[in-house]
């Protein structure tokens, strides 16, 4: 109990007294995962797309893959990318081990089936709505991905969203390939195990309110883009 | 329009299943120019379908759809379809029609002031920047009307455009098929209204069951049915 | 697409290795050193000194010791004195500096079920733990601390099975297994700078130290360039030279918790052998 209340407090602290150590994990941890989930989009929308509006052999297959893909264990992402980006990995001589670039990329790996997965089910529901009046106005299949994109949009950045969030709770993957090092790696989730091995448990609870508190903040100014970039839905509102 | 003209369309021979049922039975039409062709028949005659065959939506199991002279890609950019529930997309009134423009090809300022004149065309000129799907169901469907006219089409498929509309919206859309003709488009209409049909047919086909029982002038057919359901729909008293 | 996500790598590549400019050097170590907060003072003060950046990889003592041997490290900074002697023989590392030392101590719930408080010998203190059956909880991950441990078990005359019910693995690092015995309760065998700064003890005291067999010597050896050409060797071995120089021992003693000192400085006072390798 004690503890809880503490972690409050030393939430309270850390955030308003401008820890200059704080903020800098702050930056890097959002830093990190905004890049991982733009390369995640890159990936993820066009081919959730895809997926959604062209018909082939072994589709199905994909799909499953791609959802069984969304559970990926963070540890064994981080893994992996540690082996292939080791010195005596296939990619070592790239040099990015321990860097926040290779958190970038073992994130991308975690988010991207989450994005395309959430992606395709959005586009394939719309393209059954829409595959008549598209195809009507001469639009190809590949044409009406972007359409369809955009049409989705507040389901899509809802699943970019999600995305988001995988990236900002993992710790598994981050501290297997970026090692935590102070000032260098060390992210929100990383700082946070290692402050429970430090048995700070109030500060490492305060350091995950604050990682919660900004997750609602993202989650806040996403949804007045939504809102400002969509009046319908009040428009809708106000028309029934 | 000046284009060279892609009519006549001849459907030879049209047949389709679907789910074990014959929806299109050995269907033979001609689709004269400058004509209002009505598509006439109960519910589930298979009128919707003949109309999708006939733009290409649907492939047909056997037979053949020849426009005149030009291959069908070439063809199906001189088409439009209004359905009967208007698929519009989430975006502005103004951004619906032009995503139909640009689909053409054109460029993005012509594609603008080409909009604007289609929702002039239609009555919806000051409703441009309202989001599409705040709009009214027969302003909706005016906009669909805007949305096909825009693209400047030598035929349009027309089906049941006004089943789903009050009385009042039926009629501002039956002025708008009334003006489309005037301008010398090709329209095919498919209706179960027999009282529309005697408005605005040139020419007709008699749809039950998914065959084609009779086919002619609309003048002489309502006035000399041939086969007992044309003349037992004409009296109202057929009703599938 | 493709293009795009390729410029984008490099861009990451490009943004990750810029501030390698001003030289940096990766150090394998362990969570002990790292979680007592002894790098955080040890650092700035070698940074001040050469310009040289030092970033630390905090992980058990195995899995440091495989860090290097791939060469993700140019430093390898750990305490289990056989590895790190079979590091070097088997030609992954220079040579081997002995750097420092401080103690293990057993700690277990203040209720002392085993009545080992204030013994001073760690193999009696052991057997009476078995004898008891007491809750024991093992770090299980092949750190340099339960590299120690398993040895003084060893010692014993038999070592404890998994099955025996008393004994638990956890599989965890020093922290968490710290956390872990706070709450069963559970004795369990921990470096004396991990316990001076964990802040979670709960019902755990500290019940047996002073033990000669308890001592805990770290060492440290740079990465061989002739096994890993890659490695920053010069600066690695810069590192290491300040490290067992007077003023890197000075630095170690002055490292203070609570006025107590976590390291002792264990290094022969001749820092030039270093410098002539």
């Amino acid at each position: 109990m004690s503890n809880l209340t503490e972690g409050f407090a030393a939430a309270f602290r850390l955030l308003f007294g401008f820890d200059a150590d704080l903020w800098e994990i702050i930056i890097l941890s959002l830093e990190v995962n905004f890049a991982a989930v733009v390369l995640s989009c890159l990936i993820g929308l066009p081919l959730g797309g895809a997926l959604a509006v062209y018909r082939f052999r072994g589709r199905k297959a994909v799909i499953v893959l791609v959802n069984a893909l969304m559970g990926l264990p963070p540890v064994v992402v981080g893994l992996l990318v540690y082996l292939v980006l080791s010195r005596s990995g296939p990619l070592g001589s790239l040099n990015i081990l321990f860097t926040p670039g290779a958190m970038v990329i073992a994130q991308a790996i975690l988010v991207t089936p989450i994005v395309t997965a959430l992606t395709r089910q959005i586009i394939e529901n719309l393209w059954q709505d829409y595959r008549e009046q598209l195809t009507s106005l001469g639009s190809s299949r590949r044409r009406a991905i972007p359409t369809l994109l955009w049409d989705g949009r507040t389901a899509v950045l809802t699943a970019i969203l999600a995305g988001f969030g995988r990236a900002a709770a993992e710790v598994g993957a981050v501290i297997i390939v970026g090692g935590n090092i102070a000032h260098h790696t060390r992210t929100m989730t990383t700082a946070i195990a290692l402050e429970t091995g430090r048995g700070n448990l109030a500060l490492a609870l305060g350091l995950g309110i604050v990682l919660v508190t900004l997750a609602i903040l993202l989650n806040a100014a996403a949804w007045m883009v939504r809102e400002r970039s969509m009046p319908e839905t009040a428009l809708i509102a106000a028309n029934r | 329009m000046e284009a060279p003209s892609i009519l006549p369309l001849a459907l030879e021979n049209i047949s389709l299943r679907h789910d074990g049922q014959q929806i299109l039975d050995r269907i033979n039409m001609l689709v004269a120019r400058r004509r209002t062709t009505v598509v006439l028949g109960p519910n589930g005659a298979g009128k919707s379908m003949l109309l999708k065959v006939a733009h290409g939506l649907i492939e047909p199991d056997s037979g053949a759809v020849r426009w005149s002279g030009l291959p069908g890609a070439a063809a199906h950019a001189r088409q439009a379809m209004v359905f009967q529930k208007p698929v519009l997309l989430n975006r502005s009134v103004l951004a619906n029609i032009v995503h139909a423009v640009r689909l053409q090809g054109v460029a993005r300022a012509k594609a603008v002031h080409r909009a604007h004149t289609a929702l002039d065309y239609v009555g919806l000129g000051d409703m441009a920047v309202r989001p599409a799907r705040s709009l009214s169901g027969g302003e909706q469907q005016r906009l669909s009307f805007a949305r096909a006219w825009a693209r400047d089409p030598e035929v349009l498929f027309l089906d049941e455009p006004t089943a789903s509309l009050d009385p009042a919206a039926s009629w501002s859309i039956e002025q708008i098929i009334v003006e489309l003709r005037r301008e010398g488009r090709t329209a095919i209409l498919s209706t179960h209204d027999l009282a529309m049909a005697r408005r605005l047919a040139d020419d007709l086909v008699f749809l039950h069951r998914g065959r084609a029982l009779e086919a002619g002038s609309a003048e002489q057919l309502f006035a000399d049915p041939k086969t007992p359901e044309l003349a037992a729909f004409l009296k109202g008293e057929l009703h599938w | 697409m493709v293009r795009a996500i390729g410029a984008f790598l490099l861009a990451a590549a490009i943004t990750a290795s810029a501030p390698s400019l001003a030289e940096t050097i990766r150090v394998a170590s362990t969570t002990s050193t790292e979680a007592s907060g002894l790098f955080d003072h040890l650092l700035p003060r070698f940074t001040a000194a050469t310009g040289i950046r030092v970033r630390v990889i905090a992980v058990g003592t195995g899995q440091a010791i495989r860090l290097a041997r791939r060469g993700d490290a140019d430093v390898l900074l750990v305490h289990h004195r056989p590895s790190e002697e079979a590091f070097v023989r088997e030609g992954y590392g220079l040579r081997r500096h002995p750097l420092m030392h401080n103690d293990f101590v057993i700690v277990g719930p203040a209720s002392d079920p085993a009545g080992i408080r204030g013994s001073n010998d760690a193999i009696a203190a052991f057997r009476k733990i078995r004898g008891a059956k007491a809750m024991f909880l093992s770090r299980g991950d092949d750190s340099g601390t339960h590299r120690r441990e398993r040895s003084l078990w060893r010692e014993t005359g038999t070592a404890p099975s998994e099955r025996s019910g008393w004994y638990r693995e956890i599989g965890a690092g020093m922290g968490r297994t710290l956390n872990t015995a706070a709450a069963m309760p559970a004795y369990t065998l921990v470096d004396h700078g991990t316990w001076l700064s964990f802040g979670n003890r709960g019902p755990l005291r500290l019940l047996v130290e002073g033990d000669r067999r308890l001592r805990n010597p770290y060492g440290v050896i740079a990465v061989d360039p002739k096994r890993h050409p890659h490695v920053r060797a010069k600066a690695a071995l810069r590192f290491v030279a300040w490290l067992v120089s007077a003023a890197g021992q000075r630095a170690i003693g002055s490292f203070r918790i609570g006025g107590r000192m976590l390291f002792h400085p264990a290094a022969r006072p001749a820092g030039s052998r270093v410098a002539a390798e």
